[in-house]
């Protein structure tokens, strides 16, 4: 078991498969799969998936749109955003 | 042949329910599917609405929602994990009191719980800030992405056509309809517009731009998993600006919302930062523990406003239907909106409960509104 996504514990035979079954758009991946929505953004397994999606579709790596990324770039604490005296 | 336009879940379920009665129906969708305002929805599903026709309407939708999984042999992942009003004045309880005898008397079981009650339901709310709670245990939330895959992947076994990156240019009339695309023109006996804020866009290409949609940008705040069944119903004190806190059934997460809105257009999905200050301050007044927990992404959609806050479900002229304007209940309404709308074009009649003079497409022109649909977020 080979895993990409690091925050969902998503592996590469479920990327495999799901392009197998039709689901060639990174977008519809992403959201089957949650990858790039845990706490990393997607920083470890965004490059992986597009170049497995590259790889079986034999599109270009440049070709394939990256997804948009999400504030905060990093996660951040709750009370960071959270006015003192609003306790 | 049927033309649907719009591949958010009103449209791929409705084409599911059209081919199951034996149709051909093809599906064009501007971008992906679920990319307008599916893909960004809370996922809640509640029949704790206001009105007869929405509680019957959603009392019905639940119904389908129950059996969707087994029906499209796919987990949509929804869970009756309920909804939680909670009353901030007496004014409020006795409101509560007065909807929930509505609800009650069309078979939802929603009733008046204490705060210690709303505390066990959710065991870190801060329930000395709440007089009451309205509960109904049969609200609950789905996955809208595994929703909305579901009835496409259902829809492709019954030979329903998913055109994804089509967007419509241009709608003509001869003997049949004209829909001209970026993918080239495609002739159907019936069109079905549920494009929902960008409804009034296609209307207008026919000349009937008479249901005034306004789109308003709506924008969630997610946080990162925490352990599941701490809030698990949707938990939203009215008073407080409509916010609400729900945990997301798949992974755990805690999605935020709240009614800071802008009008925008609709393609225009860039979020704010003033909107995560404010719903985090209500955010943490209802649950003061989240103050601990990450944030870890933001993002805006579009809730699709008429001027009721009703939907436009119906005939707008002959042989081209709409089921747009849905102002933030698509999502929850999609399987009994989209079995009415099929069974109606091709029966001429429907079991669902959807009463089509309420939701009728006309009345605005007509200068009629419906009682507004209670709305949160």
């Amino acid at each position: 078991m080979r895993i990409v996504c690091r925050c969902n514990d998503v592996t590469v035979e479920e990327v495999e498969k799901l392009i197998d079954e039709g689901v060639t758009d990174l977008e519809e991946l992403r959201r089957l799969l949650r990858i790039g929505m845990g706490p990393c953004q997607g920083r470890t397994c965004i490059p992986l998936v597009i170049s497995i999606l590259a790889r079986k579709t034999g599109r270009r790596v440049e070709d394939i749109e990256l997804p948009n990324a999400r504030f905060p770039t990093r996660p951040v604490r709750v009370e960071a955003f959270v006015e003192e005296g609003e306790k | 042949m049927i033309g649907i336009i719009g591949g958010g879940i009103i449209g791929v379920a409705t084409a599911y329910e059209l081919a199951k009665l034996g149709e051909d129906v093809i599906v064009f969708e501007k971008r992906y599917f679920g990319s307008g305002s599916t893909f960004r929805c809370a996922s809640g599903i509640r029949a704790q609405f206001t009105d007869e026709a929405n509680i019957k309407l959603m009392k019905y939708s639940i119904e389908k929602w129950k059996k969707l999984s087994e029906e499209l042999e796919y987990n949509v992942m929804f869970q009756q994990t309920g909804y939680l009003f909670l009353a901030t004045s007496e004014e409020e309880v006795e409101a509560f009191k007065r909807n929930i005898k509505l609800q009650n008397k069309f078979g939802v079981p929603t009733r008046l719980i204490s705060p210690e009650e709303a505390k066990e339901i959710v065991p870190p709310l801060n329930e000395n800030a709440f007089l009451a709670g309205a509960w109904n245990p049969e609200d609950g939330k789905a996955s809208p992405f595994h929703a909305l895959y579901g009835y496409k992947k259902a829809g492709e076994r019954l030979g329903v056509k998913f055109y994804p990156y089509t967007k419509v240019i241009g709608i003509e009339k001869d003997e049949k309809w004209i829909i001209k695309t970026t993918r080239g023109e495609f002739r159907v006996d019936i069109i079905i517009n549920a494009t929902n804020a960008w409804g009034r866009e296609i209307n207008a290409m026919i000349n009937l731009d008479v249901i005034p949609i306004r789109p308003f940008k709506h924008q969630l705040v997610k946080t990162e998993p925490i352990k599941k069944g701490q809030i698990e119903p949707l938990v939203c004190p009215p008073a407080w600006n409509d916010s609400y806190v729900i945990q997301d059934g798949e992974d755990g997460g805690v999605i935020c919302g709240t009614a800071l809105e802008y009008e925008s257009n609709p393609d225009d999905v860039t979020p704010t930062y003033d909107f995560v200050k404010e719903v985090l301050k209500w955010a943490v007044k209802i649950i003061p523990a989240l103050r601990h927990v990450h944030v870890v992404r933001q993002w805006a959609g579009h809730y699709a406003k008429t001027p009721d806050n009703n939907p436009a479900i119906g005939e707008l002229t002959e042989d081209f239907y709409v089921a747009i304007g849905f102002s933030g209940h698509g999502f929850m309404m999609a399987p009994a909106v989209a079995q009415a709308l099929a069974e109606r074009i091709v029966k001429g009649r429907t079991k669902v409960p959807l009463d089509w003079e309420w939701f009728d497409p006309w009345r605005f022109e007509r200068g009629e509104l419906r009682t507004s649909a209670f709305q949160i977020g």
